[in-house]
């Protein structure tokens, strides 16, 4: 056994260089830990204990062209739980079923958020009344991740009134949800719907702030504030609508819940949407926070169908209000003078072929120019006028004049109107191989009659053939609807002469007078110019759509207003609706119209 | 003579020691200050008694002669084995995060102490004895029975409670103190071959180029093998090799864990790969000079566990960063070249392979507890030397300190001489 000094003193040495290598590495690991990856350790650890909780931005405000807010704010209160564990949430809630009402469905609809966004607080109630939180805040020692915050509240002062273009939010769905994975969005949040609030969703959401919680490895919130800087919500910008607020709640008196339809008030202008209704309606906040299952199931029965909009997703035969149209497109070609008359008189009833095409009114019309045709509504006139058109000329103008087409109004979703194709389109062999070939023998040349009337394969929706009138209103340009305030958009749609114009307006004008259609719907003092229709029903052939589009004041139209009046039978119903419309918006905006016209 | 042994008291031990037990203090103070006060708020207090009682005993033990102290070793011996038997027999009780092992020796239901800490003292002092009583340097595996049945004894005893960390100190002690004696490599490395063939039974391939340099290793350079030696160790690796597989079924789940955790602790981030994590996250986000005294975050929201014993040394590095940690380890290190030195200057054999034991013994608590905190060691269970709360544990490194101030007494030269 050697212990020579030496030797022990190698031994030593050799003892010495391992340990301060083996302290060496040790040592370079701390620097690489500490220093060269101290940011992603200490990203890690505020991670472990920061709770991001995100701060609701209150939605942007929608005001009417006089300031008037149409969808608001107010405050609010949300409920949510940080669990301890994932598996510790159903005990809380259970517990918290003791104190508070609280459904299955509510509980079920809690641990699906929470799966969806493990890390971030899960929605208990995002819509609690003052009562529900001031119990569980009595309570709060037993709930220890209870986060109970005061949110911004989507309110609308005229519930039903606005509900037909403004729309509801309520609570994001898991579709929306998977679509919106990269702006942001999260469980239980609130997201715009429908209308205006679906619209410009992204412009109203305004930007959500965070506020950071401290929490301990078991999930107990230690220190609520002061841990971070707040990052504070960004409010949504307000939106300014063209909506006519006090038109609007009149509208919707006007229809009430006896009347189904819809009724739109454009300004022939600018086509901002002055008004926009479409009956029955909901009550959107009945949605904020979750609508109830009784009432979003009674919404879902009514045979009357509340949620669909009636001014923008329903398609109807346009009838009468369509035969300006008509008149339009024959003047336009040159087919027919203003003070023409018809080689067949009206007898009530036109034989073309085969085939008797009756008139509207069986007594018959006798022989009429273009300008009583239109007052009195004269079907045979116009199956003439048809004829002499042809299939294709109508198409291919009908196109022209946006009958087939959507009108880009600002609220979706909006119907596309149909209408057959023009020569150009390639849908046109489709239609003319339809209505020329494979058509039934005795009416395949039977089409421009039914067009001629507005029957046949054409649909408009409310929305459209009040855009068409605005075209009517000016001289010839169509105005698209906007219900947000912005630069008009304005489309010539036909062009006549000033007294081809003229002579229309006095024919529409007739229309109100006791010679026409509507005579009961005239307003005193006001001239007032428009169109009956009758729309046959596809699914009830004995209750037919009244119609109604029509201007005022007539020689420098302020308005445009359409009504359709789903089972109105015939148009002077929704003409004397129409009437109050323009009556109640004129005597309004200007205190006695002065207009001396006829 | 009482007043010159003063004199010549290491005073550059004393003062290292002193230092980390200070340092040691105000760090479980500071793991006593979180979010929710509980119960180890007070535990620095308790331990500050301790560090006075053990810094007694060194005094008390420093007074002793080195024959006394050798002929200590084998009663010191015997009682520690008792004690660590009586453990097995009934009086052992787990504590803490370790209910179901036996590593307290209680009586009537009172905690006493940790058998294991007396038993590692007693092993060096015992091995010490057995590797002087020969004149010779240990030179085939026939020397070393009485050396292996030495620790084994022990080894056996503590593996039983079970306390896998003594175990490695252990074995650490048996290795380094027979490198002292001069042990050659080669011997060292057969010695440690079955533990080797353990490990690479793992993979086949591995294995079989291991045990074909082990062959050579055995007949090579040597003009006349020792048949039995060769045997002996052959035989060892095979069934170690083979057995290996067998083994790792019948470790207990969480020692299977822990190994696992260790290779990959990402793989079972929540539970037993938590603590890797949270220690390396606290340990990282210290920076430079960390979050400040009592201000580190894992350990105040108890993200940190066991930040009062296994995990103190994160604590540093949360809260003083890498200065801190380089304080630390610079402490370590330097009571660790103290003890070596000590050992060199001896001047018997006998004082010598204690001193060298002694500074092994703590080396391996060391290296294990903070590599274990950064993710270079599995989680063992093994506390820190003077940083850990612990009273048996404190007494231990405090008896040993006396020791070594007696040893460094004795030696040649000037106890204040410092080099490496």
């Amino acid at each position: 056994m050697s212990f020579h000094p030496n030797e022990v003193a190698r031994r030593g040495r050799i003892a010495s260089f391992v340990l301060i290598a083996i302290f060496g590495a040790l040592g370079a690991r701390f620097f690489s830990m500490q220093i060269l990856q101290h940011s992603a350790y200490v990203l890690q650890s505020d991670k472990n204990r920061l709770n991001e909780i995100p701060l609701p931005a209150p939605r942007g405000v929608i005001y009417d062209r006089t300031g008037q807010v149409i969808a608001e704010n107010v405050p609010g209160y949300t409920v949510s739980i940080l669990p301890q564990r994932r598996d510790s949430l159903p005990v809380v809630l259970d517990r918290m079923a003791r104190l508070v009402p609280l459904s299955p469905d509510e509980h079920a609809a809690t641990m699906r958020r929470y799966r969806q966004s493990a890390p971030l607080p899960a929605v208990v109630f995002s819509n609690a009344t003052f009562e529900v939180v001031s119990i569980l805040e009595e309570h709060r020692v037993e709930f220890p991740g209870l986060i109970i915050q005061s949110v911004p509240k989507r309110h609308y002062p005229d519930s039903s009134a606005a509900s037909a273009f403004v729309g509801y939010t309520s609570e994001i769905n898991e579709q929306e949800l998977a679509a919106r994975v990269d702006s942001g969005y999260r469980p239980g949040q609130q997201i715009g719907k429908s209308g205006l609030e679906f619209e410009y969703e992204a412009q109203l959401r305004g930007r959500d702030g965070t506020r950071f919680l401290e929490v301990n490895a078991s999930g107990r919130v230690v220190r609520e504030a002061g841990v971070r800087a707040v990052l504070a919500p960004e409010a949504g910008p307000a939106l300014r609508t063209n909506i006519d607020m006090d038109l609007q709640r009149f509208v919707a008196k006007l229809f009430g819940d006896s009347l189904i339809g819809a009724a739109i008030a454009l300004d022939p202008t600018t086509g901002g949407v002055l008004a926009l209704h479409s009956a029955p309606a909901y009550d959107p906040n009945r949605f904020i926070g979750g609508v109830s299952e009784a009432y979003y199931e009674r919404l879902r029965t009514d045979r009357r169908n509340p949620m669909y909009n009636k001014a923008v997703q329903g398609a109807y035969a346009p009838g009468s209000t369509w035969k300006l149209a008509t008149a339009i497109m024959a003047l336009e070609r040159g087919v027919v003078r203003l003070n023409e008359r018809m080689p067949v008189q009206c007898d009530g009833g036109y034989t073309f072929g085969n085939r008797r095409f009756r008139c509207w009114d069986r007594a018959g019309h006798g022989n009429v120019t273009l300008r009583e045709a239109l007052a009195k509504s004269c079907d045979v006139y116009f199956y003439q006028l048809g004829l002499r058109l042809g299939l294709d000329s109508i198409a291919a103008a009908g196109t022209r004049m946006l009958f087939g087409d959507r009108t880009g109004i600002d609220l979706s979703p909006e119907s596309r109107s149909s209408f057959p194709p023009g020569q150009d389109s390639a849908l046109y062999k489709y239609y003319v191989d339809r209505f020329r070939a494979s058509w039934w023998r005795g009416q395949q040349d039977g089409e421009p009659l039914n067009l001629a009337i507005g029957q046949g394969a054409n649909s408009q929706t409310v929305v459209n053939m009040a855009r068409f009138y605005t075209a009517l209103a000016s001289d010839g340009y169509a105005a698209k609807p906007e219900i947000v305030a912005r630069d008009p958009q304005r489309t010539k749609i036909f062009q006549l002469t000033p007294e081809q114009t003229e002579a229309l307006r006095v024919a529409m004008t007739e229309v109100l007078s006791e010679r026409g259609t509507a005579g009961s719907a005239a307003i005193r003092g006001v001239p007032f110019a428009g169109k009956t229709g009758t729309a046959q029903n596809p699914q009830d052939p004995t209750r037919d759509h009244g119609w109604f589009v029509g201007f005022a004041p007539t020689n420098e139209p302020k308005v445009v207003v359409a009504v359709l009046l789903e089972f109105g039978q015939h148009g002077y119903l929704a003409a004397r609706v129409a009437a109050r419309i323009v009556e109640h918006y004129l005597k309004a905006s200007v205190a006695v119209p002065s207009t001396t016209g006829q | 003579m009482h007043s010159r042994r003063f004199a010549i008291t290491d005073w550059q031990l004393v003062t290292i020691a002193c230092a980390l037990s200070a340092f040691g203090i105000a760090m479980l103070y500071s793991a006593g200050q979180v979010e929710r006060t509980t119960a180890f708020a007070g535990l620095w207090r308790t331990q500050l008694q301790w560090l006075v009682l053990g810094m007694g005993i060194a005094f008390a033990v420093s007074r002793a002669s080195p024959r006394l102290i050798e002929l200590m070793a084998v009663p010191v011996y015997v009682i520690s084995i008792v004690l660590l038997l009586a453990l097995m027999l009934g009086l052992g009780s787990g504590a803490g995060t370790a209910e179901s092992t036996k590593s307290w020796l209680t009586i009537g239901g009172r905690r006493l102490g940790q058998p294991s800490e007396l038993a590692k003292i007693a092993v060096v002092l015992m091995l010490a004895k057995t590797l002087t009583s020969r004149r010779e340097t240990p030179n085939s595996l026939m020397d070393l029975w009485k050396p292996t049945v030495v620790v084994g004894i022990p080894w056996v005893l503590v593996m039983s409670q079970p306390d896998l960390g003594t175990a490695m100190v252990l074995v650490g002690l048996y290795f380094a103190m027979l490198y002292w004696t001069g042990a050659s490599w080669r011997l060292l490395l057969l010695v440690a071959s079955p533990g080797i063939s353990l490990v690479l039974a793992f993979s086949t391939e591995l294995w079989g180029a291991w045990f074909l340099l082990l062959l050579a290793l055995l007949f090579m350079g040597r003009k006349k093998p020792y048949i039995v030696d060769a045997a002996v160790i052959i035989v060892a690796n095979l069934v170690l090799g083979v057995g290996a597989p067998r083994m790792w079924d019948s470790l207990k789940d969480y020692q299977k864990d822990r190994l696992i955790v260790f290779l990959n602790p990402e793989k079972d981030a929540r539970a037993a790969g938590y603590n890797i994590i949270q220690s390396q996250v606290a340990i990282g986000s210290g920076g430079w000079f960390g979050k400040g005294y009592t201000q580190g975050t894992q350990k105040r929201l108890s993200f940190l566990p066991q930040h009062h014993t296994d995990f103190i040394f994160p604590v540093i590095g949360e809260e003083l960063g890498f200065a801190g940690v380089m304080a630390g380890l610079g402490g370590l290190c330097l009571l660790l070249l103290r003890a070596v030195r000590i050992a060199t200057r001896s001047l018997d054999p006998f004082t010598g392979i204690v001193a060298f034991g002694l500074a092994s013994g703590w080396f391996v608590h060391v290296i294990v507890n903070i590599g274990m905190t950064v993710g270079l060691m599995p989680i063992t269970g093994i506390p820190l030397p003077f940083f850990s709360y612990g009273g048996s544990f404190m007494l231990a490194c405090w008896i040993s300190v006396g020791l070594l101030v007696r040893i460094s007494a004795a030696g040649r030269g000037r106890a204040d001489a410092f080099a490496i």
